[in-house]
């Protein structure tokens, strides 16, 4: 860099690829609108005036996924909704990322039951998991930073991996559970 | 609140709780029953259906209607028994269109299969699953 420095106009600045590809995805995040339970009710408030999450350059909400570059997946993932989730993630162009908000979407959180995901790393990957039954606006917010600061160590010229754990055996388990289940007596 | 007297051939057997009367009526006379329910005492109004496992024992299931008539102000709980392997009762959409989702949900969550249904397909879970969920001998938990 030195070398070339200062052999042009005033004007002209000298910087990498990576930093400013990097600075512009960090700083203008555009989340998909996607909340699923009492989550979606804290995603909201950080988008209201008192949290305000424009101060973080991630308020525009996008209803379409080709839009978009952040799912925030707030709330219960049941069965039935995991294809629709993961049809929302498949459409969202790349790059993009991905911010597990709260216990449910986390680990399933208290449901342990037969129609809930245990997980949505299960089915998209996850970059930023958040804590909390529902997280605060703040801490959604400190999600937010985490991802930018991931964002923002990218290196742009080699492809971002995409890393799905799909547990194919997962589904199958199940079914075999509730056969036995069904045979057995179990009072 | 009396057992209305069109009924009262059918009924096995009934029960008076906080005011409420529960009325049981064979799974056979149960669409009869609801006939004259609905065009005698005005009970035009069907709240809800739903079903109870009582699972060791035999008849497994209850299936309960609760009926309301806007007219008199009146409630009435119908319940009817079904067990065996594949229960089966008949379905009351005939009397009332909107029994539709609720046979279904019951249908759905219980296996209840309710006979002259117009389409009994699953409401809640997905079309693929197997089994059926509020079940006692389903598994609680899910899946790890």
């Amino acid at each position: 860099m030195s070398y070339i420095q200062n052999q042009f106009e005033r004007n002209i600045v000298t910087t990498s690829v990576d930093y400013v590809f990097n600075w512009a995805r960090q700083s203008s995040l555009w989340p998909l609108t996607f909340g699923l339970a009492c989550c979606a009710i804290e995603m909201i408030a950080a988008s209201t005036s008192r949290f305000d999450i424009a101060r973080f350059g991630a308020e525009v909400f996008r209803p379409s996924p080709r839009q978009s570059d952040l799912m925030i997946v707030a709330g219960t993932v049941t069965l039935k909704m995991a294809p629709v989730l993961k049809r929302i993630w498949d459409q969202m162009p790349e790059p993009k990322w991905c911010i597990s908000m709260g216990a449910c979407s986390s680990v399933g959180g208290p449901f342990n039951t037969y129609g809930v995901l245990q997980g949505v790393d299960k089915i998209v990957p996850v970059d930023v998991y958040v804590t909390g039954c529902p997280p605060r606006p703040e801490n959604l917010f400190y999600a937010l930073l985490k991802l930018q600061e991931k964002i923002d160590t990218t290196p742009n010229l080699v492809k971002r991996p995409t890393e799905v754990r799909l547990e194919e055996s997962m589904l199958d388990q199940f079914k075999q559970q509730i056969r036995i289940a069904q045979i057995q007596n179990p009072v | 609140m009396d057992i209305p007297a069109q009924i009262q051939p059918l009924v096995k057997g009934h029960m008076e709780a906080l005011g409420e009367l529960t009325v049981e009526v064979a799974a056979e006379d149960l669409v009869a029953a609801c006939q004259v329910l609905k065009a005698q005492h005005k009970f035009v109004r069907l709240s809800t259906v739903t079903a109870v496992d009582r699972f060791p024992a035999e008849p497994r299931f209850e299936v309960v209607y609760h009926l309301y008539s806007i007219e008199h102000n009146q409630r009435l709980r119908l319940k009817c028994h079904v067990g065996g392997e594949a229960p089966e009762v008949d379905s009351v959409t005939g009397v009332w269109q909107g029994a539709n989702w609720y046979e279904r949900e019951v249908f759905d969550l219980f296996g209840i299969r309710f006979r002259n249904h117009p389409n009994l397909t699953r409401i809640m879970m997905p079309e693929d699953w197997q089994g059926h969920p509020l079940r006692k001998d389903y598994p609680v938990n899910g899946f790890k």
